[in-house]
């Protein structure tokens, strides 16, 4: 129910603690983060930038989570997404989903990460050591697991 | 009618802005019209967006497939399949 993009790095700690803060009726919260990897096609990875669609970013996720409250009977759910420069190890995304049991967390979990990475409108371009750039591809294997919701 | 066109990511790149303010003609109805006429504005456009299929278009900040209507739009985006996460 809440969806952030932002530039600043977040503390998955910090964010767990303030998404459970005053309940009780919480049994369960799936955490899933992304990270940025240190490789990629084989050559060493300097940094990435995430470029986005201001406004449709936002409104793509919010589109995104009220589907997957649709779909599931969820106490609370949180997407938070990193624009511009990252690093190696450095945080891009974040997702919870909180529900009294553990298999709806789980599955809103991965249904918010699928539909988000072939849905919101982010792109990724990567500068290897070398210095040059490139667009990453969409991969089929994101729009594979789109279909398994379907 | 007067729409914003913006672009992003590689296909940005490769126009050389990312917006742009355009008049289009009565007859380019729908995302695929849209795409199609984006294909006759010169050299730049053409190597962009003959490259059926790839280039995915919002209209309004909502994904939009071809058969889509873009009548009354404020604003198409156009951008390669996105890749966050």
């Amino acid at each position: 129910m809440v969806v952030r993009v932002q530039t600043a790095d977040f503390d998955v700690g910090a964010e767990l603690t303030a998404f459970t803060a005053g309940r009780t009726d919480i049994g369960a919260v799936v955490t899933f983060t992304g990270l940025v990897r240190g490789e990629a096609n084989g050559r060493e990875l300097r940094c990435m930038t995430l470029e986005h669609y201001p406004g449709m970013t936002e409104a793509e996720l919010q589109r995104i989570d009220a589907e997957a409250h649709r779909r599931w009977p969820l106490q609370s759910s949180l997407i938070v997404h990193r624009i511009g420069t990252l690093h190696p190890g450095d945080n891009i995304v974040l997702v919870m989903a909180a529900s009294p049991h553990r298999l709806v967390a789980f599955e809103a979990a991965a249904f918010l990460m699928d539909y988000l990475k072939s849905k919101a409108p982010f792109w990724k371009k990567e500068v290897a050591v070398d210095g040059t750039g490139s667009w990453v591809d969409a991969r089929d294997s994101d729009a594979d697991a789109l279909g398994r919701w379907s | 009618m007067t729409v914003k066109f913006l672009y992003f990511a590689w296909v940005r790149e490769k126009i050389g802005a990312a917006e742009e303010h355009v008049v289009l003609p009565v007859d380019v109805r729908t995302v695929a019209d849209v795409l199609a006429w984006q294909a006759t504005r010169g050299d730049t456009y053409a190597a962009v967006f003959t490259a059926a299929g790839i280039i995915r278009v919002a209209v309004d900040q909502a994904h939009a497939q071809p058969a889509a209507s873009i009548g009354g739009a404020r604003e198409i985006a156009f951008f390669p399949p996105v890749t966050g996460g």
